[in-house]
């Protein structure tokens, strides 16, 4: 048999197909597709008789423009940036600050590490449950604290105020997942090269003063990564809002965000019925949002190393 | 950097701070490591109290004579707990088997094989990791009636491993990418096919496997949203579905309430307290790249 002078194409690389078919294929029917699917569908509207048609924007006009729609919208999106400001201000500052503490390696910094993400594992419905008995003037929890410091004033049912629910509940979700952000700033710290602390330590400087020269500058890379975490998480939030108020996001609507609002939209509640042509639209309304603040992260970290580079 | 260089030394380092900040840090870590310990503490403690002294002295430690386990009957007698946990447990251990083998099997590709659609692979399958999967539950829930799989634990399955495949396949293709390549010439030389080289590699990144388990366990384990749309039937309930349902139903009965709320966060934080280190490394290993 003649050997063929030179090998001819090399035959189709069947394996590759092989290794990535199950994770492209079940990641695009179960995620792309269907994220696609909404935005189509919101897109759509029922004609009497049940078909479908195409009815172009008309859903995000009504959801903007009319007055059942546009004003518990505006609502979840003002109360969702507060939600998101809450957690930028405290929750990230704080879980810097932690970082930065168990970065000084301390003896016993691996058991406050532990401990300090412990609520982070819980599921949001057992932390939204504790905090609300922790938090309701009927178990004396709140008062038997305060008493002995001499606050009673801030005796309150913080969850029930319409002025209070809102700041009460991120403050409670700041508290679970404060221990995010403070191992990736851990991270970030921890590759902080012992040359630069072994000179900052020559020359005397304190903590105060080894944050501020060494650490901060180097690991802002990670606050901007922090930072569009909390604001794809905050604008994506449902279950904590769900477990303490329920779908109605009480009292009086003040702790609606656009989680409640998407799932209120989608299934209905009470009087209203379920409305899937709105409730996509609403997700497509969060999706831009959540599309627009990734654009706008990728364009500041663009800038910035192209002013790196020069 | 590669991940090799991050590791801290195995040896204790010296504090990088003077005693007097030391002080202040070890303060500042103790408060917070109480506050964030103690609300989970103070439920667990009252779930073992009789009525009148959970409301009466809600700080005080069980003693004999407030001890009792009616809370824990009353959960007994009256939700399917149990069957719940059944349900968690198999959609959990589910589903991570599912991101293990095909994020590794994708990983492995886009890590060994130059191919033209490799990057444009890589860049699709990341985009998973910003865009929540939640936006597309209205499309999820009609192809899951479209299947007839509502109201099944596989819904919650495919649904969690779409959710898990993008970071998962990300964190290992940059371990991946770290294994030698003289190891896997050396076995391609000795013949071996490279499904057997896929299946000699997957031994050598256990602990990047463990991160990704580690990492994707928690979130699974603790949704609500997926189980209260797609599988909501009494006989599909999560753990944490079933909680809620119960909380709600029970809201005045302190003792079922608080012991309700120990058997949900118990386990969890058992599993928390052996997975701890993996899930360190996943989190902080994912994240950097």
């Amino acid at each position: 048999m003649l050997q063929p002078p030179r090998r001819a194409r090399r035959p189709f690389p069947w394996h590759i197909v092989v290794f990535l078919a199950p994770a492209v294929l079940i990641y695009t029917a179960v995620m792309i597709y269907p994220i696609l699917a909404s935005l189509w569908l919101s897109l759509q509207t029922q004609v009497e008789g049940g078909a479908e048609r195409f009815a172009g924007l008309a859903n995000y006009r009504r959801l903007l423009g009319s007055e059942l729609y546009a004003q518990p919208l505006w609502n979840a999106v003002r109360n969702n940036l507060v939600f998101f400001a809450i957690h930028m201000l405290v929750q990230n500052p704080v879980g810097l600050l932690l970082a930065v503490l168990l970065s000084f390696r301390l003896r016993g910094a691996a058991l406050y590490r532990t401990l300090l993400f412990t609520p982070t594992v819980l599921s949001v419905v057992i932390i939204g449950f504790a905090w609300k008995l922790i938090l309701n003037p009927a178990w004396g929890v709140q008062r038997g604290l305060l008493e002995p410091l001499g606050l009673q004033a801030l005796d309150q049912p913080w969850l029930g105020l319409p002025g209070s629910a809102l700041p009460t509940l991120s403050l409670i979700s700041v508290w679970q997942n404060i221990g995010i952000p403070m191992l990736l700033f851990l991270a970030a710290l921890v590759r902080i090269p012992d040359e630069l602390y072994e000179a900052a330590r020559l020359d005397g400087a304190g903590g105060w003063r080894i944050f501020r020269s060494i650490q901060l500058p180097l690991i802002l890379p990670t606050v901007g990564i922090v930072s569009v975490l909390t604001f794809v998480g905050n604008f994506n939030a449902f279950d904590l809002i769900y477990s303490v108020q329920g779908a109605l996001a009480g009292p009086n609507f003040a702790s609606d965000i656009l989680g409640t609002l998407f799932y209120r939209t989608f299934f209905g509640y009470q009087l209203q019925s379920g409305d899937e042509y709105m409730g996509a639209a609403v997700a497509g309304v969060m999706l831009g949002i959540i599309l627009t603040g990734l654009l706008l992260y990728l364009a500041a970290v663009q800038r910035r190393l192209t002013e790196v580079e020069l | 950097m590669t991940l090799g260089e991050a590791r801290p030394a195995p040896v204790r380092e010296k504090p990088v701070v003077g005693r007097g900040t030391q002080v202040f840090a070890h303060l500042g870590l103790i408060l917070f490591s109480l506050l964030a310990t103690l609300p989970t503490g103070l439920i667990i403690m009252n779930s073992f109290k009789d009525r009148i002294s959970i409301f009466a002295r809600p700080f005080a430690l069980p003693t004999p004579t407030t001890f009792t386990l009616e809370g824990y009957q009353t959960v007994a007698t009256s939700a399917n707990f149990a069957l719940f946990f059944l349900n968690s447990l198999l959609v959990t251990l589910g589903s991570l088997a599912l991101i293990l083998l095909c994020s590794s099997m994708a990983a492995f590709a886009l890590s060994e094989y130059r191919f033209r659609l490799n990057t444009l692979t890589g860049l699709y399958l990341s985009l998973g990791i910003m865009v929540p999967i939640r936006l597309g539950t209205v499309g999820i829930l009609n192809l899951m009636v479209d299947l007839h799989l509502v109201n099944t634990l596989w819904a919650l399955i495919l649904v969690y491993t779409a959710q898990g495949i993008p970071l998962a396949v990300f964190v290992l293709t940059s371990f991946m990418r770290g294994v030698p390549r003289d190891l896997k010439e050396a076995a391609r030389i000795d013949g071996a096919g490279e499904y057997r080289i896929y299946g000699l590699i997957l031994p050598l990144i256990r602990p990047a496997l463990g991160a990704v388990t580690a990492i994707s366990m928690i979130p699974i384990w603790n949704d609500l949203w997926f189980p209260l749309i797609l599988a909501p039937g009494e006989k599909t309930k999560t753990v944490v579905l079933g909680a809620s349902a119960f909380l709600g139903q029970f809201v005045n009965d302190y003792n079922a309430v608080l012991a309700a709320l120990t058997l949900a966060i118990v386990p969890v934080v058992v599993l928390y307290v052996i997975f701890s280190r993996q899930l360190v490394s996943g989190i902080t290993g994912g994240a950097l790249k």
